[in-house]
């Protein structure tokens, strides 16, 4: 499936917008991801492996925190994980 | 929609002012009652910089009748290339007096409301409860959570836009049984992990983009027309020019607006977002971020002044000092320090073998990105790392004023 990288984290895949890697579920695409960009890990889990809650996982358009398996839902080639980090520029 | 607008006798229209708001009175859906309710409308426009500028311009083109501003920074020439409710010859003054100029001159018939001062705890409630909507132009998270806390709990509406490098977000929150920041995001990152748009950059025109996103939100709002963004996020990539909606969820446990709320009064914004406190007086950027300030020690890591250094430097003395910018950065201007940058540093630490156990300091624009690598390097076993203060900016300004500052 297709993972959409957000601009403050691309320095960590090396400027990909889009990684598109192996996984049966949105925890298994996950761990493909930073297993191919290590430096990735700290931004997307806590060191307890927990998502960080600054940033927001959207399978297709539905935000997997309310997906009844979460990490667990599986997914197909076609799906697409968007990562949609809080950003506060503005100024 | 409902109009955001309290339930009040609309003020009357002027002669001067059907000419001037001719396009939106033959525009059915704005009309004469509409204008009458952009005129008896008060928005409160949080930062006038790259976001807040065009809102505000906007807002009082449109007839908006109080815009009040709140802003503490000066205008400095390196706002300019985005920030256009600002000009060449205000360079210097206050922003919210700056603003003025600007929006008096677009409309003279608009009531400016100057809040020259830092939104804090002690005065958000204050400040916010004499406005109808309020829009978050501001450019930390301390302060997005204190917009969004502040307006949940006087049940105000806040047109939101953030905006980094190439991308924006933008959404409403607070409305009437709409989501809030909180529900959307927590808590914020820890301090650092996302740049600012000083360290970052940002392309110029995608504020003047998302803070109109947020202006005709406002202007919803007054209107009670359209579908508003409460509810939804609207994402923007001006490099791709793709614009998507994502769905937004009310979060049952939000301390704030959830159903059993935690927070029922504001908070201590520097403490939540894992912040020192900020100085009131400074560039915007130094004031937020206490890398950047003159503290000895920041988590472990000594900070050293560009006076130290260049004392060092012209004493001989073993140092060896490290760029951790990108590319073109080093481009614009640098002092001829060997170049990894932050985001590579983690992977190539091990060119930097041969210099392990020297005096290493390390900088970047600002001391922020450098302070980040210098933890890099001390975790990785490097004894004797330091941060350099202020970046090449404070070099640039007390040692070598030859060299371009960016």
């Amino acid at each position: 499936m297709n993972i959409n990288v957000p601009t403050p984290l691309r320095s960590y895949t090396g400027g990909q917008q889009t990684v598109s890697v192996p996984g049966a579920t949105v925890g298994e695409a996950l761990e493909s991801l930073t297993g191919a960009y290590p430096e990735l890990r700290q931004h997307l889990y806590s060191a307890e492996g927990k998502l960080r809650s600054f940033v927001n996982l959207y399978l297709n358009d539905d935000d997997i925190r309310y997906l009844p398996l979460k990490e667990a839902t599986p997914v197909e080639d076609s799906d697409e994980l968007s990562i949609i980090p809080s950003i506060a520029g503005g100024y | 929609m409902p109009t955001a607008l309290p339930e009040t006798e609309l003020p009357k229209l002027s002669h001067d002012e059907i000419s001037r708001y001719s396009r939106h009175l033959i525009l059915p859906e704005v009309g004469m009652e509409g204008q009458q309710k952009l005129k008896a409308a008060k928005v409160l426009c949080v930062g006038t910089g790259g976001l807040g500028a065009p809102l505000a311009l906007y807002l009082a083109a449109a007839g908006v009748g109080t815009i009040g501003l709140v802003d503490f920074d000066t205008v400095d020439a390196s706002n300019l290339q985005r920030q256009i409710i600002h000009s060449t010859a205000t360079v210097g003054k206050l922003k919210v007096d700056s603003a003025e100029i600007m929006l008096k001159g677009l409309n003279p018939n608009t009531n400016i409301i100057k809040h020259n001062t830092m939104l804090t705890s002690a005065n958000a409630l204050e400040i916010f409860k004499d406005y109808d909507i309020i829009a978050d132009g501001t450019d930390n998270f301390q302060t997005r959570y204190l917009v969004n806390d502040a307006c949940v709990l006087l049940g105000k509406p806040n047109a939101y836009g953030s905006i980094f490098r190439f991308e924006g977000q933008a959404s409403v929150f607070a409305a009437k049984d709409a989501p809030c920041y909180r529900c959307l995001y927590p808590d914020p990152p820890p301090p650092g992990l996302v740049p600012s748009c000083a360290e970052g950059g940002v392309l110029g025109i995608l504020p003047g983009l998302v803070g109109v996103i947020q202006a005709t939100e406002v202007i919803k709002l007054i209107l009670g027309i359209g579908e508003s963004l409460a509810g939804r996020l609207l994402l923007v990539d001006a490099l791709t020019m793709k614009f998507r909606t994502l769905k937004l969820h009310k979060n049952p446990e939000c301390p704030i607006c959830g159903t059993n709320r935690t927070i029922t009064e504001l908070i201590d914004y520097d403490q939540f977002c894992g912040i020192q406190k900020p100085t009131s007086a400074g560039p915007l950027e130094v004031a937020q971020n206490p890398v950047l300030s003159e503290a000895p020690m920041v988590d472990g890591i000594p900070q050293i002044s560009v006076q130290e250094l260049k004392r060092r430097l012209d004493a001989h003395e073993d140092v060896f000092v490290l760029d951790v910018r990108e590319q073109h950065e080093v481009q614009i201007v640098n002092i001829g320090a060997p170049l990894i940058p932050l985001g590579q540093l983690a992977s190539r630490v091990g060119e930097l073998e041969a210099v392990k156990n020297h005096r290493i300091v390390v900088h970047c624009k600002l001391g922020g990105r450098s302070q980040k690598a210098a933890v890099i390097l001390k975790q990785a076993g490097f004894p004797n790392v330091e941060n350099l203060t202020g970046g090449i900016l404070a070099w640039a300004d007390k040692i070598d004023p030859t060299l371009p500052k960016y």
